[in-house]
């Protein structure tokens, strides 16, 4: 259990995760060299680069600006905000950071601004957030044996075998509709940590550096928020079989 | 295959499906990895669980395939140009 509830690892280790991971510029097996004569070809205008970051970038910078501003207008509006402030910045941006940290960092900072504005709560604003995340468990503890029982902490009726289900129901629309809603259910932080990691496929270190968590908490975090997707289709393929 | 749970070692069920995440994520240190991949190898549950996880994750990786709208593409470029104007 101790690697997995470590709560005491505070925030500041958000401190010295802003430094770029040495990632592979967008995604690809280019060089940080690549990345700065990207962001040449961007400062001198070039549409074809401007274009192609959009494709990169843009419905991830969506999604997240829907988890501050829970309203199509108003994360639209911060995702806009956020490509001005990134174009407006780019003369002084150094490079300490990859550019997407950068950008990313704008995008949090502008849909940051916007929802308190609009008197919202925002993910990560405090540790206890995250003390509120720790303590559920994993799975609902009546699946197993008690501890009165000879089979303590074993299962009492095992977990289906979802292999056996075809992949195209596993990844039709009706999955996808119950896995958008389970999410909304989570915790902001939750969320916010389960869309950038297992939607986006972002590294521990990337949501680390944009957001100020730790790698531990992080994962907590996202450790927690599968565990809910999961138990959602888990009740929903239940309720399915009974009909 | 058995049939039916069984902690052949340290592990139990209930505590397997708690260090799942940091399973995937290669985070636990080897010993308590060695300890978590013997009870899963003997544990049908926690095969499945495992597996229903691993599902799970690429089943969130399947949400993200929408494309940039055009429409949104041509306003961005728009500001693009007005930046690049004022520049």
């Amino acid at each position: 259990m101790g690697e997995v509830t470590n709560q005491s690892a505070s925030q500041s280790d958000a401190e010295i995760a802003g430094q770029t991971t040495g990632e592979a510029w967008l995604n690809g097996a280019t060089t940080s060299e690549g990345e700065s004569d990207f962001i040449e070809r961007l400062r001198n205008g070039n549409e074809e680069a401007f274009v192609f970051l959009v494709d990169q970038y843009h419905r991830t910078m969506f999604r997240l600006a829907m988890i501050y501003v829970p309203k199509q207008a108003g994360a639209e509006e911060v995702v806009q905000e956020a490509w001005v402030g990134v174009l407006q910045g780019l003369d002084r941006f150094e490079g300490r950071s990859s550019l997407k940290t950068w950008i990313f960092r704008i995008l949090t900072n502008c849909a940051k601004t916007y929802a308190l504005r609009e008197g919202r709560s925002i993910p990560f604003s405090s540790l206890a957030d995250m003390e509120i995340d720790s303590d559920e468990p994993t799975v609902d503890p009546d699946r197993f044996f008690p501890p009165t029982a000879r089979k303590t902490g074993t299962w009492i009726s095992l977990p289906e075998n979802w292999d056996e289900f075809p992949e195209e129901r596993l990844l039709s629309q009706e999955i996808s509709a119950q896995i958008e809603s389970a999410i909304e259910g989570l915790s902001l932080n939750q969320r916010t940590v389960i869309t950038l990691h297992d939607i986006e496929g972002w590294t521990s270190e990337e949501i680390c550096g944009v957001l100020g968590v730790s790698v531990t908490n992080q994962r907590v975090l996202l450790h927690r928020a599968r565990s809910k997707v999961r138990r959602a289709l888990e009740r929903y393929f239940d309720e399915k079989e009974e009909v | 295959m058995r049939s039916e749970s069984s902690a052949s070692n340290g592990l139990l069920c209930k505590e397997v499906v708690e260090l799942v995440t940091d399973y995937l994520e290669d985070a636990l240190l080897p010993e308590k990895r060695a300890q978590f991949e013997e009870h899963v190898a003997g544990c049908v549950g926690c095969t499945n669980y495992v597996e229903q996880v691993r599902l799970t994750i690429g089943m969130l990786r399947n949400l993200a395939q929408e494309p940039v709208f055009p429409e949104t593409k041509e306003e961005l470029l728009q500001v693009f140009r007005q930046w690049k104007n004022h520049q």
